[in-house]
């Protein structure tokens, strides 16, 4: 049995396996097939200062090795899950992250000030990525000035663990990467969807209820491991890398190019038990290769 | 309910009809509780442009035999893929998934609590799959329903013989090849007797017509809908549909309407709560 606890800060995580935010719903979902306490961490779906409906049905695309979503942030709102979904939470033993999102620096701010509050919640992921609502999400993270506002706006109310998840729909993400390290945030994780389109040609129209939408799975990982390994070089902060993981085999390449932890997303929706079988492999893997401690392949890769 | 991925044994694989085939299903343990109208998310290996699981409605459940019936409609590489399984093969399936049909009723019709005494379930096309199980279920709980089953010919309708054994079977085609000529909602039956609960699965604009039927004559109605869906547990929320809020949860804030998943809180929803009428 390898070492494989890693730390994003001060955020402990007793292996480098992470659930990305919207494909995990919160974790009670999962509950029958995998033990909640023995995932890394389990980042929520994206919770808004409002609560907000999301957009008009239809969400999805079925693409080539992935899927297109504009969910849009449906969510009841930080209040309720404070309230109603929190209480849940706790009996389950699960390392709960939650993400944040927001329409202006000043809603991230309070929607973060009310989840610090939360004692057994040791960390947020600010979601400045989403490419599937108007008002905000993505908006502020493709410039580097808009990035930067959010996080210093945020990192003067919220304490604990703050990761940033990075938008690649940008020209140069290490960029934003520094700019939202310079504003103190603690970890990046990158990267969320990549904006795609679908048609259906009988009816000549887009497939997407807003037309465009959020592309994930295998598709996307070569993109999101090129972006990780780049941005694990340029700022000094720890890295969470994520886009398309399926396997064991898949978190190590990204762990590899210099991810200190790795979230699995779309992989959910084709294996509720993916997460702990990709723990499981990375654990065998380093056995297998008589590495003791999980470390020692962190960055491995120039 | 505990939900379970099971790896399961293909028995046999029927072609019913041109366009659909039956999958017979069994494990060496038995199967876990299912309800009518509660369906299965099934992994389609060796087809390159299918990437998620298919949700297929239970068809039937037969614990004596230990088999679960899967009634699957050809309509994209995919399912065509499941088609030209063999006996041996195996299934990976996420099930029981969504809440399922009624099965007693909730004494909004004036009834007692509890209890049914005639019920109508309806549908066409591939959408007939699940009422058989529930027909079973309702037999054996001495409610022997009423099936009226759509079709454009008589060739196209499925299972016939199978659902003769719990319950009369009424039948429409559009041809008038077999049974009244026409739609299920213009079926005499629908004029000469009255239902307590009509449960209905089937294209969108059947489950409409039937729905505008049972809210006319003030009569319970159920329908299983079919939206898109990639999960199948409520996490991704791709499979909304906009239903007027309960009660217990509305609030003078917020819009009486919300988007729930069809996959966890349906997809058998009463049409009370659909937006339909709009």
């Amino acid at each position: 049995m390898a070492k494989l606890d890693v730390n994003i800060g001060a955020l402990q995580l007793k292996n480098p396996v992470m659930t990305a935010s919207g494909t995990f719903g919160y974790g009670l979902e999962f509950q029958d097939f995998v033990e909640l306490s023995e995932i890394g961490g389990i980042i929520v779906k994206g919770t808004t200062l409002k609560p907000r409906e999301g957009n008009d049905y239809p969400r999805m695309a079925e693409t080539p090795q992935g899927m297109l979503n504009c969910v849009g942030l449906q969510n009841k709102g930080v209040d309720y899950f404070c309230e109603h979904i929190y209480p849940q939470l706790l009996p389950t033993g699960g390392n709960y992250i939650v993400n944040v999102s927001g329409s202006s620096p000043e809603d991230y701010a309070e929607c973060a000030a009310r989840v610090d509050a939360l004692a057994n919640i040791p960390a947020i992921e600010l979601n400045i990525s989403c490419p599937n609502v108007r008002d905000g999400g993505m908006a502020f993270g493709v410039t580097c000035a808009g990035a930067s506002s959010v996080v210093k706006a945020v990192r003067q109310a919220y304490h604990k663990t703050l990761i940033v998840k990075l938008s690649p729909n940008v020209t140069d993400i290490t960029e934003i990467a520094r700019a939202v390290e310079a504003e103190g945030a603690d970890s990046v994780s990158l990267i969320n969807t990549l904006m795609g389109m679908a048609v259906d040609i009988e009816k000549r129209k887009k497939t997407l209820s807003i037309g465009t939408g959020g592309l994930s799975g295998p598709c996307v990982k070569p993109v999101a491991l090129r972006m990780v390994h780049q941005v694990a070089k340029s700022v000094k902060i720890p890295v969470i890398g994520l886009g398309g993981i399926s396997s064991a085999k898949d978190a190590i390449e990204f762990l590899m190019c210099g991810a200190t932890a790795i979230e699995i997303g779309t992989a959910n929706f084709l294996d509720p038990a993916i997460t702990i079988k990709v723990r499981d492999g990375i654990n065998e893997w380093l056995d297998k290769h008589n590495i003791a401690d999980i470390h020692e392949i962190i960055g491995a890769i120039q | 309910m505990k939900k379970y991925i099971l790896d399961l044994e293909v028995k046999s694989v029927e072609r019913v009809h041109e366009r659909y085939v039956l999958i017979r299903l069994t494990d060496d343990k038995p199967l876990p509780e299912m309800l009518p109208g509660q369906f299965v998310e099934v992994r389609v290996d060796g087809s390159s442009s299918t990437f998620l699981r298919r949700p297929i409605s239970i068809n039937f459940v037969d614990y004596v035999s230990n088999e679960l019936w899967l009634l699957v409609a050809c309509v994209g590489d995919g399912t065509r893929r499941l088609a030209e399984l063999q006996p041996g093969d195996t299934l990976n399936c996420v099930l029981p998934l969504g809440n399922g049909f009624s099965t007693q009723s909730d004494g909004s019709n004036g009834d007692e609590k509890g209890t049914l005494h005639r019920v109508l379930l309806t549908g066409g096309g591939v959408g007939v799959a699940p009422l058989l199980y529930l027909g079973k279920v309702l037999k054996e709980q001495g409610v022997a329903p009423t099936f009226l089953l759509g079709a454009r010919s008589a060739k196209d309708l499925l299972m016939l013989s199978e659902f003769e054994k719990y319950g009369r079977v009424l039948v429409t085609t559009e041809d008038g090849s077999m049974g009244e000529k026409g739609f299920v909602t213009n079926h005499s039956v629908l004029q000469q007797e009255s239902f307590d609960l009509i449960q209905v699965c089937g294209p969108t604009p059947m489950m409409k017509a039937v729905a505008r039927y049972a809210h006319e004559k003030g009569i319970a109605c159920e329908v299983s809908l079919e939206n898109l869906m990639a999960c199948g547990l409520g996490a991704c929320l791709c499979c909304v549909e906009k239903v007027r809020k309960e009660s217990t949860e509305a609030s003078n804030e917020v819009p009486q309407t919300t988007n729930v998943c069809v996959c966890k809180e349906g997809p058998v929803f009463n049409i009370n709560r659909l937006l339909w009428q709009n």
